[in-house]
């Protein structure tokens, strides 16, 4: 976590938790010595929670420290192996929750938004809200009467958003909402959040906070899962710090200090990620006027110019679903320009495809390593020669030079230190960390002139994260160019000497990583130009 | 003209109607299970299977009503299995659906046989005779070309009204169409995957073996080998065409059910410039191209084909 | 409540154990139907055993019929590895003797040894455009291979009903709808003067040995597996998704060809609408058996065909219908698909009745 930025969150406008709950409102939550295993891996061990009315407790931990799961054994996705759940009733009394049963948990008035929606898409908010409600081998009833008090929670709660248009036409934030109101849809008690704000805008953020105290002001329990810092201290009353699967701190929001929580949660003090100075060379990618048509919005790009020299760093920041899809196309060799030109180390690119724009130094590390990075039942020595299936290296008339690619893989092992069996281990196997190494060892493998990387280090634990933060700002010291797309300010602004930003295909300067600050970029995350007065937090996110 | 006249023929659009009945039972069937997100490939061997099961029940005295529900009892334990396989342990839909098919065609046959080795040619029974419906059967052209269908036929376009209703206007609907779009989504709501996607493929199912019986119940008055001569296949093949709507799937079984009946009387008209199995390969061949003329379209379900466990996220 | 856990490892053994087990569990469960139709198994299955194996002549008919299964076998194995679902493996071997006919109609004038491999390529060739047609269908509109192959089936069936009884009938056949004889130079030449077996023998298990040493040891195999795995994957890093399907589609096609070529070119001399009982459909079987392997294709394939060949002499015996073998292959086919389960996946029992005392340490 860098500190040398001044984008911590002093800078935003306090939304800080105002009224802290009285010490002797009812419990209506408890967790009582929860333990989970899935094979070897201890994912929950020896947790106590307990969550009173009015109550918004943050549950912080880095990727893979067990909080999604301990609130997947709360909703009834998975069952604990040790420890039960108890949940106040109508009468306020505690009675145990039965384990592995989200209709039990629903019952017992518990809401949950997951980190990745579940929403069918082919149906409208409002009927995503409805399943479930009614009896299935009766006609509808009832519809009515819930969509009033939808209505009213709307109201009450600031979320307005499309009751009736299909889910497949919404914006990520507006999803957000009608997740959150389908969480709150049936006289809810206690609401959890998982990683809300991962999709959204630093301003869509804060308005995200204040819903939450509001709703926690009207006696709402909320747990609030989060990775970032400077969120739990914005928007708790109580920080709750889980450590690879362990409770290891629980105190007041008022009285945590951000270094103290970060230091809970990676159990040493958290190393500094230092960028350095930059030594910028020639133009190694320039998109000039590139426009690129699709049928998905996630990949339209309008009139995008971008110059990246060799030794920088450009952060592309914004919402997914701005372009972001489109662009690593364009650099994957995924895609060619619909309009503009795409010039790599001053030459144009006019026949496309991967292996091209690899001849021509381009290194990719794709967003979802799991489905574009890697084939998951081969093992590590295919991976690595996936991309170079033509090298002389690793064939010879077609025929594979296995001896050749064992002795490689070995030598990238042993490199990257990729924590594996050998290069015949499935890479299925390997966590996320290893495998992200992995896919790190094969592109950089060629000294590469430009990297792409698309969300780096998500889902990463801060070992890890720092281990990939490495191995980029090392490839840029040695001249090459990085396009890093990245949700996470934070890690933008780490690593990035210039920050762009991309909001409906248009691609803005930001500027210069020292210079500006979050407010601006979320600014121009939510396409509002920085010459705009700057619009206190809109009604809703 | 020739091509024109056949069109004027009553004959010619009754047998349009009732080579189309088939069609709409197996399309309904395939639809419901894919709306669930599961792709039935058993569908040829539940024809297969239900025609023998409805034609052998009634063989051996239970009544033709009897046989229809007998045919959609096997359909529903043959679909059982198919979901057992594809549902909660998550199995290639395919090869399981491919299998089953086998399983149910071998079975049958073995079956027939073992019951009623002695027979040089196929026994016959006393099939549904077409019904009269006061008023309408008795129009002029309209009367015998539309309305002198068996029960069966009628039963098949109510069911079509019937389903639809249910997918649209019905909680059960709604689920329905939910987890053949994300699972995710039902489970949370405390529905379960698993009782949807394995209610759907066995309701599926007997609405196929249906289509079956029809054949040798309706259409013919015996079980013949090789019956279901590809029909099921058609009928996957329609469900893409008609966007997983029950209309859609009326619309185009009848299409088809037409294309078929004009083809069997071209050859009788042209016969002679074309060998009769140039006719026979049409509607195959139709159907290959309406399959790849329906695009994908918006209301492909997007969990068809996804195996989805519980608890695993 | 069942729970499943995934497995780490799959062991090698364990990968060759598991299909032969639900080889021998589908011939457990054919005992009932067996038993239902009157039949003692153990008669039943001895007589079949004998029927497939019992002497030279039983077990050169295994071996016989084996051949075009594993030509179909590998055929099926190469499209599944690519997820390519080629169920028209029917009509290709159709088309395949369509050409092997063709070719070896004795318009070509020349030795063996050129109209031979003529024969093979022609077989060949034609097989590979049968499947290509709705692999391009599925590259280039996204259209389903599943239902356009099978439709294919029926329409190939007919289109050789078709030549049967025009262009390519045998004047000189009393009238039959069959093939005018190959020509000699063209016969795939027999491997015993006393029994049916055939060139076509050696021919399948040399293409067994080259398809595995295609998808283990060359880019070709490497590409067309990656497509299968992971489609997304493989284009990112830069193979050409559609080239790898035309590849496999090609191959395989191929494959089934030459098991028609191998019917009609080396067994049977001539053409008939009805020479093969099923060969492309049970090639799925065998490849599934033989969990996808190209070697394991040889022996998958030898079970089923003594499973056909024992049947059928079982059935002469006992008047049991020889439907019995098709249901048993389509219950080994069941079965080898559940094994495959459970070799992924561990299945434990949880109760679901634990009770936990308030000061939560387990009941």
């Amino acid at each position: 976590m860098s500190d040398h930025n001044k984008n911590n969150t002093s800078e935003l406008p306090a939304t800080k938790t105002q009224s802290t709950p009285p010490a002797e409102a009812p419990v209506l939550l408890e967790l009582r010595n929860i333990g989970k295993r899935f094979g070897e891996t201890i994912a929950n061990e020896c947790i106590d929670l307990t969550l009173r009315k009015g109550e918004v407790v943050a549950l912080l931990g880095e990727n893979g420290a067990g909080k999604t799961t301990l609130m997947s054994i709360l909703f009834g996705h998975y069952v604990a192996d040790q420890g039960s759940i108890h949940t106040a009733d109508a009468n306020g009394v505690l009675q145990p929750l039965p384990p592995g049963n989200p209709q039990a948990a629903l019952a017992a008035r518990i809401g949950m938004v997951h980190q990745h929606f579940t929403l069918a898409e082919n149906l409208s908010g409002f009927e995503n809200i409805l399943l479930g409600s009614e009896k299935l081998w009766l006609p509808a009833r009832g519809r009515a009467a819930l969509r009033a008090r939808v209505e009213a929670q709307m109201a009450e709660s600031g979320l307005h958003v499309s009751l009736d248009e299909r889910v497949s036409n919404l914006t990520v934030g507006e999803r957000q909402r009608i997740e959150i109101l389908k969480a709150l849809a049936h006289n809810t008690q206690v609401l959890v959040l998982d990683e809300p704000t991962a999709v959204l805008t630093p301003q869509e953020a804060e308005g995200l906070y204040k819903t939450v105290a509001l709703l926690a002001s009207r006696g709402l329990a909320v747990i609030f899962i989060s990775h970032k810092l400077h969120e739990v201290l914005a928007a708790s009353h109580r920080i709750v710090v889980l450590r690879r699967g362990r409770l290891v701190g629980e105190l007041t929001t008022a009285n945590a200090s951000k270094d103290q929580i970060a230091e809970m949660m990676v159990g040493h003090e958290v190393p500094r990620t230092e960028r350095g100075e930059a030594t910028v060379g020639e133009p190694v990618l320039q998109l000039l006027d590139v426009s690129l048509e699709s049928s998905q919005q996630r990949q339209r790009l309008q009139h995008v110019t971008l110059t990246v020299r060799r030794g920088e760093v450009v952060g592309v920041a914004g919402v997914s679903g701005n372009g972001q899809a489109g662009l690593a196309d364009l650099i994957s060799g995924l895609a060619l320009p619909s309009s503009g030109k795409l010039l790599i180390d001053g030459e144009e690119v006019q026949r496309t495809g991967p292996r091209h724009l690899m001849a021509r130094g381009v290194a990719r590390i794709p967003e979802d390593r799991h489905h574009q990075g890697v084939v998951a039942s081969m093992n590590i020595r295919e991976n690595l020669m996936i991309e170079s299936l033509d090298d002389a290296r690793f064939q010879r008339f077609g025929v594979i030079k296995a001896a050749a690619s064992r002795s490689h893989a070995i030598e990238q092992i042993d490199a990257y230190d990729v924590r594996c069996e050998g290069p015949d281990a499935v890479v299925g196997q390997l966590s996320g960390g290893n495998m992200q190494k992995l896919i790190l060892a094969r592109a950089l493998d060629q000294e590469p002139l430009l990297i792409l990387a698309s969300q780096p280090a998500r889902g990463l634990d801060i070992g890890a994260q720092t281990d990939v933060y490495r191995r980029l700002l090392e490839a840029r010291k040695r001249g090459a160019g990085v396009v890093l797309i990245s949700e996470d300010l934070d890690e933008l602004f780490t690593l990035s000497d210039r920050i762009v930003v991309l909001h409906d295909g248009e691609l803005t300067e930001a500027g210069a990583s020292d210079e500006i600050d979050r407010r601006e970029v979320g600014l121009l995350m939510a396409g509002q130009g920085s010459n705009h007065q700057q619009s206190t937090q809109e009604s809703a996110l | 003209m020739e091509f024109l006249d056949i069109f004027l023929s009553e004959n010619f659009w009754s047998a349009a109607l009732r080579i189309a009945t088939p069609l709409i039972f197996g399309t309904l069937g395939a639809l419901i299970c894919e709306r669930a997100g599961v792709l039935n490939l058993g569908i040829e061997g539940i024809f297969t299977a239900g025609a023998m099961a409805g034609w052998m029940a009634v063989w051996f005295g239970s009544g033709l009503w009897g046989g229809v529900l007998v045919a959609m009892l096997v359909g529903a334990l043959i679909g059982a299995l198919h979901a057992f396989l594809t549902v909660p342990l998550g199995l290639s839909q395919h090869v399981s659906g491919l299998g089953v098919t086998m399983l149910a065609t071998s079975g049958a046959y073995f079956i027939y046989r073992t019951a009623l080795p002695d027979f040089s040619s196929p026994p016959r029974i006393e099939p549904f005779q077409a019904l009269d419906i006061p008023g309408l059967s008795d129009l002029p052209f309209i009367g015998p070309a539309l309305f002198q269908q068996t029960v069966l036929t009628y039963l098949a376009i109510a069911l079509v009204i019937v389903v639809g209703w249910v997918l649209s206007r019905t909680p059960l609907g709604l689920a329905l169409r939910a987890v053949g779009d994300n699972p995710d989504a039902v489970d949370s709501q405390g529905l379960s995957v698993y009782a949807l996607r394995c209610g759907a493929v066995i309701v599926g199912s007997a609405i196929m073996a249906l289509g079956g019986a029809f054949l040798t119940l309706s259409a013919f008055n015996a079980f013949f080998f090789g019956m279901a001569g590809g029909r099921g296949w058609v009928c996957i093949a329609l469900t893409v065409f008609a966007s997983w709507q029950p209309r859609k799937a009326l619309l185009g079984a009848l299409l088809f059910g037409a294309f078929d009946a004009y083809q069997v009387r071209l050859q009788t008209e042209v016969g002679a410039l074309l060998p009769a199995q140039f006719f026979l390969m049409l509607p195959y061949l139709l159907s290959i191209v309406a399959l790849v003329v329906a695009a994908r379209g918006a209301d492909y379900p997007r969990a068809l084909l996804k195996p989805w466990f519980k608890g695993q996220r | 409540m069942i729970r499943l856990e995934s497995r780490n490892s799959s062991s090698h053994w364990l990968a060759v154990l598991a299909p032969v087990a639900a080889a021998l569990f589908a011939m457990l469960l054919a005992a009932i139907p067996l038993m239902a139709a009157g039949q003692n198994p153990i008669t039943a299955y001895g007589l079949m055993f004998k029927g497939a194996f019992g002497g030279m002549f039983a077990f050169t008919e295994t071996l016989t019929r084996a051949t075009p299964l594993i030509l179909t076998g590998l055929a099926a194995a190469v499209a599944f590895r690519a997820k390519l679902w080629n169920i028209g493996l029917e009509g290709q071997f159709y088309l395949g003797a369509v050409g092997a006919v063709i070719v070896g109609s004795g318009s070509i004038d020349a030795p063996a040894a050129v109209l031979i491999p003529m024969t093979m390529a022609g077989g060949a060739l034609f097989g590979a455009l049968a499947m290509l047609g709705p692999a391009w269908l599925k590259t280039r509109y996204q259209t389903d291979e599943v239902v356009t192959t099978l439709l294919l089936n029926f329409v190939i069936l007919l289109l050789v009903q078709m030549l049967l009884e025009g262009a390519l009938k045998d004047p000189m056949a009393l009238g039959w709808p069959q093939s005018a004889p190959i020509v000699d130079n063209a016969l795939l030449p027999a491997l015993s003067a006393k029994y049916r077996l055939h060139t076509g023998l050696y021919i399948a298990l040399c293409a067994s040995l080259l398809v595995f040493a295609l998808m283990r040891y060359t880019t070709f195999g490497f590409a067309l597996r990656a497509v299968g795995e992971n489609p997304s994957a493989a284009r990112h890093a830069g193979i050409s998704v559609s080239a790898a399907t035309l590849g496999a589609a090609a191959l395989s096609g191929a494959l089934a060809g030459l098991a028609g070529v191998g019917e009609v070119a080396g067994l049977k001399g001539y053409l008939t609408a009805d020479i093969s009982p099923g060969f492309g459909y049970a090639g799925i079987v065998v490849a599934m058996l033989a969990g996808l392997s190209p070697l394991g294709v040889v022996m998958a394939a030898v079970f089923v065909a003594a499973v056909f060949v024992g049947a059928d002499s079982m059935s002469r015996a006992l008047s049991v219908s020889s439907y019995l073998a098709d249901l048993m292959v389509a219950l080994a086919l069941l079965c080898v698909l559940i094994g495959g389960f459970l070799m992924r996946f561990k299945v434990t029992w949880v109760s679901n009745s634990r009770r936990t005392s308030s000061t939560g340490a387990e009941v």
